[in-house]
């Protein structure tokens, strides 16, 4: 991407469309493996929406991750940890991401609760809540709404008004 | 993530996804979406750019409450230096290169692969890992 000023605006010249693909990318990746059958994505027309009423300044935010804390053994659960004190870093090396061009050392990139601190310090948000969640990546549809079933009840637990859900 | 985004909406949860793979969200279908277009695994941003990563986040606090509709989707104002990732990650190609995402020779993979082909009624669940 090539960016290129005039006098009153930028302009961008792209050499790739975007934004990629990774449903084109996965499918065409795990059939070179062998794999002929490709996973297939949910898919909604409409969605679900709840409308945030108050203000931003009263809220209360918690993040829900895909990565898990280093120190996790076992098959993955969804999980509810402290957000004190900030974690210096998270298992992410079995999740997918583009491993070649960037790296996971920087947690607040993915799991970015300095930032939401920050912003309330700021007072552009209410708090961040006690505890953040995380989530394994499931293909099962069933275990995904047991996962989301435990985070609502531990949104309620502590009097969140606002989750931000970072998938890696 | 985005069908545990849309059980927290259903019932009265309001949320926002930070993300990158925007096809993927956009077919799960969200109430509130901010796409960063940059490489998986750094969704709020590039490392060590900490404005660039609270201005994301800030971005999607001020989502939550302008979005008047589901599939509110804003587009955070961040790039990254340069598009070679989006030709690289996960490419089937012809050299014979291989890198920790796994890009590489299609006969070669085809043969990486045949030892760990799950059975049919396993198959198209081959991914470790889904935005």
């Amino acid at each position: 991407m090539k960016r290129t000023t005039t006098d009153d605006e930028t302009r961008i010249s792209v050499t790739h469309r975007t934004p990629v693909s990774y449903i084109d990318k996965s499918r065409e990746f795990y059939a070179a493996q062998g794999y002929p059958t490709p996973y297939r994505w949910a898919a909604n027309v409409g969605a679900p929406f709840t409308p945030v009423t108050g203000p931003l300044t009263d809220m209360t935010v918690a993040i829900v991750t895909t990565a898990f804390p280093v120190e996790a053994r076992g098959p993955k659960r969804a999980y509810a940890q402290a957000c004190e004190p900030f974690p210096a870093a998270m298992a992410t090396d079995d999740l997918s991401w583009d491993k070649d061009a960037t790296h996971t050392d920087d947690v607040a990139t993915f799991l970015p609760l300095r930032h939401v601190r920050s912003l309330a310090t700021r007072h552009v948000v209410g708090e961040l809540g006690p505890r953040f969640y995380g989530v394994p990546t499931e293909y099962s549809r069933r275990r995904t709404e047991l996962d989301a079933r435990q985070v609502e009840q531990w949104v309620r637990e502590d009097g969140v008004d606002l989750v931000l859900l970072v998938p890696l | 993530m985005s069908l545990v985004a849309r059980h927290l909406e259903s019932v009265g949860i309001p949320t926002v996804v930070i993300g990158s793979a925007h096809d993927i969200v956009h077919e799960v279908g969200v109430a509130r979406f901010v796409f960063v277009d940059v490489p998986l695994g750094n969704p709020c941003g590039p490392p060590d750019d900490p404005r660039t990563q609270e201005s994301v986040v800030e971005l999607a606090l001020q989502l939550a409450v302008s979005a008047i509709a589901p599939r509110t989707v804003v587009q955070a104002p961040v790039t990254w230096p340069s598009d070679e990732w989006r030709d690289v990650y996960m490419r089937v190609g012809s050299s014979a290169t291989t890198s920790r995402s796994g890009t590489g020779n299609r006969s070669n993979m085809r043969t990486f692969g045949q030892p760990t082909r799950r059975p049919s009624s396993q198959r198209g669940q081959a991914q470790s890992s889904s935005p």
